[in-house]
């Protein structure tokens, strides 16, 4: 039920992390709770993610998939238990967390009055990227998201899909350890859908990063990520390789009906067709 | 397939380059986004303009408004900083709508120190505060204002225009991190301008007032940017309470709201 290195896990040079041994998990939560008044929004929530690798968070809206990722990005801090990413605390050392994560928020994050570039190098300063070198990093991150031609127009001018990879190059530009995405494709056609899962993909491949989203996309889910933790009501139902987790369920069981069988609950709500 | 940590790489920024590497990158933001669409600064300045065009030429002949010299040459200070107040209270109001668009969040996840985003927001109003300077100042001449020219004086001026938009916007984002809703940020904003406004020295001397309104106005920062800008602005200027009190509790008032909004401004966003 607990596949836990279902991938090996190779952690390459985890740069200055805190107390991270070689092999650790680059995302390690153990206990992670948090209550809003008599709500319990995450209960108990206990997972570890390897260096470079792709995992999905999955359920209804209101599973806590959201209060899951805002604690683990330091924007919310737990009501119990512990979490590190990279070897840092999220509740002790949270400037050290930000410096080794990249987060695009389900809202849009890119500020429109500005141009893709301005967006850009608003970014690279805030996250610290070295004068020198801050135009030649701007360029490639737009270069490799396919936003070259668009860099100075205003991002409200942008599409969907383009001010999604423009979020995902502005909050990869400092090479994080992990990237958080909250929801990164709802609202967006399948064209950009996919062109966003392309461009994930190679940005994976280039620095190696671990990818850590939530969707209520099934059939995404299972194409893109390599593990994934089937959510409801604050507690992971499922956890596994989306294989393990159709094996469980029977040879011709869709992900859907896992989660069907393991929580009486659909996940389709808000999730398109 | 390295995941190098930025503090690593050769050539960032450390210590106090960061800080203000940070804290300059958000101002900038500011600043090139005034540049993208320099149409709110216009309109922005036609209120001050109108208080001392209309209100200005009307009061004039008022008699013992004016302590000395023309009643213009007083309200033209008063005007500068009623301008910037009004720009700068309602700060509060972006920051709640970059909330509500998902903007902050992206400052909020940065490795940028909490200090350095409220500074720079603070300073991203004192950009939009000078633009509102440089208007008035051309229309106080043209309106024969005995404007004091001298660099030194200007440079005392920017500083207290610098420094109170810095103040009011930053206690306008502490509002906002308490009222957290751009409805309910619309009538506290409002309920709050017109008594830091009119319970000061902004338009009438302190001397003027009766013993309970002067009590307040004395408590008010505004009565102290504008005592500064009194004496700066104009030729032959005098400070009531003297430049070195005026500076000094514009900057110990934002020394405590920097620390306060500091605390307070990732609420936010949870």
């Amino acid at each position: 039920m607990n596949p836990m290195d279902a991938k090996p896990s190779h952690v390459a040079a985890v740069g200055a992390s805190g107390d991270a041994a070689p092999g650790s998990p680059i995302v390690d939560v153990d206990g992670l709770t948090r209550r809003f008044g008599a709500l319990v929004a995450v209960d108990h929530v206990s997972l570890q993610i390897h260096a470079g690798e792709t995992f999905a968070l999955i359920g209804p809206n209101g599973a806590g998939k959201s209060t899951l990722m805002k604690m683990l990005t330091t924007m919310l801090p737990p009501t119990a238990g512990r979490a590190t990413i990279a070897g840092f605390d999220v509740a002790r050392d949270p400037q050290a967390v930000r410096a080794h994560i990249g987060y695009v928020p389900q809202l849009l994050s890119a500020d429109g009055d500005l141009s893709g570039q301005e967006n850009m190098l608003l970014s690279a300063r805030l996250y610290l990227i070295p004068r020198g070198e801050r135009r030649k990093r701007v360029a490639e991150a737009l270069a490799m998201m396919g936003l070259t031609e668009a860099k100075d127009r205003l991002v409200r001018t942008y599409s969907g899909g383009m001010a999604r990879r423009l979020e995902i190059a502005q909050s990869t530009l400092h090479r994080p350890a992990v990237l958080f995405m909250d929801e990164p494709t709802v609202g967006l056609d399948p064209a950009g859908r996919r062109a966003v899962w392309r461009h994930v993909a190679e940005l994976r491949a280039q620095i190696g990063a671990a990818v850590v989203f939530s969707t209520h996309y099934m059939d995404e889910a299972e194409e893109v990520c390599d593990r994934l933790a089937l959510i409801h009501e604050g507690r992971i139902a499922a956890m596994g390789t989306p294989a393990e987790l159709r094996a469980a369920s029977g040879p011709d069981a869709t992900l859907d009906d896992v989660f069907n069988d393991l929580t009486g609950a659909r996940i389709g709500a808000g999730g398109e067709a | 397939m390295s995941t190098l940590a930025l503090q690593q790489s050769p050539g960032s920024p450390s210590g106090a380059g960061a800080y203000l590497t940070q804290m300059l990158a958000v101002a900038a933001a500011e600043a090139v986004k005034l540049r993208n669409d320099p149409v709110e600064l216009v309109s922005r300045s036609v209120q001050p303009i109108l208080w001392l065009v209309l209100f200005g030429q009307v009061m004039a002949h008022v008699r013992g408004l004016a302590t000395g010299g023309s009643y213009i040459d007083f309200l033209a200070p008063g005007i500068l900083a009623q301008s910037v107040l009004f720009v700068a209270i309602f700060y509060g109001l972006s920051a709640i709508w970059e909330r509500d668009l998902g903007v902050l969040h992206r400052y909020m996840v940065s490795p940028a120190p909490r200090s350095a985003l409220v500074i720079g927001k603070a300073l991203a109003s004192s950009i939009r505060g000078i633009c509102q300077s440089i208007v008035i100042y051309l229309c106080a001449a043209l309106l024969g204002v005995r404007l004091s020219l001298q660099p030194a004086h200007m440079l005392g001026v920017l500083m207290l225009i610098v420094l109170a938009s810095a103040l009011f916007s930053t206690f306008s984002l502490i509002i906002a991190c308490i009222v957290k809703t751009l409805e309910r940020f619309m009538g506290v904003g409002q309920f709050l301008t017109m008594p830091i406004f009119f319970a000061s020295n902004a338009i009438y001397p302190l001397a003027m007032m009766p013993a309970w309104l002067k009590a307040i106005s004395r408590a008010n920062p505004l009565s102290y940017e504008v005592d500064g800008l009194r004496s700066l602005m104009l030729a032959g200027g005098q400070s009531q309470f003297g430049l070195g009190v005026d500076y000094s509790v514009l900057l110990a008032i934002i020394a405590a709201l920097v620390v306060a909004a500091t605390r307070m401004y990732p609420r936010l966003t949870q």
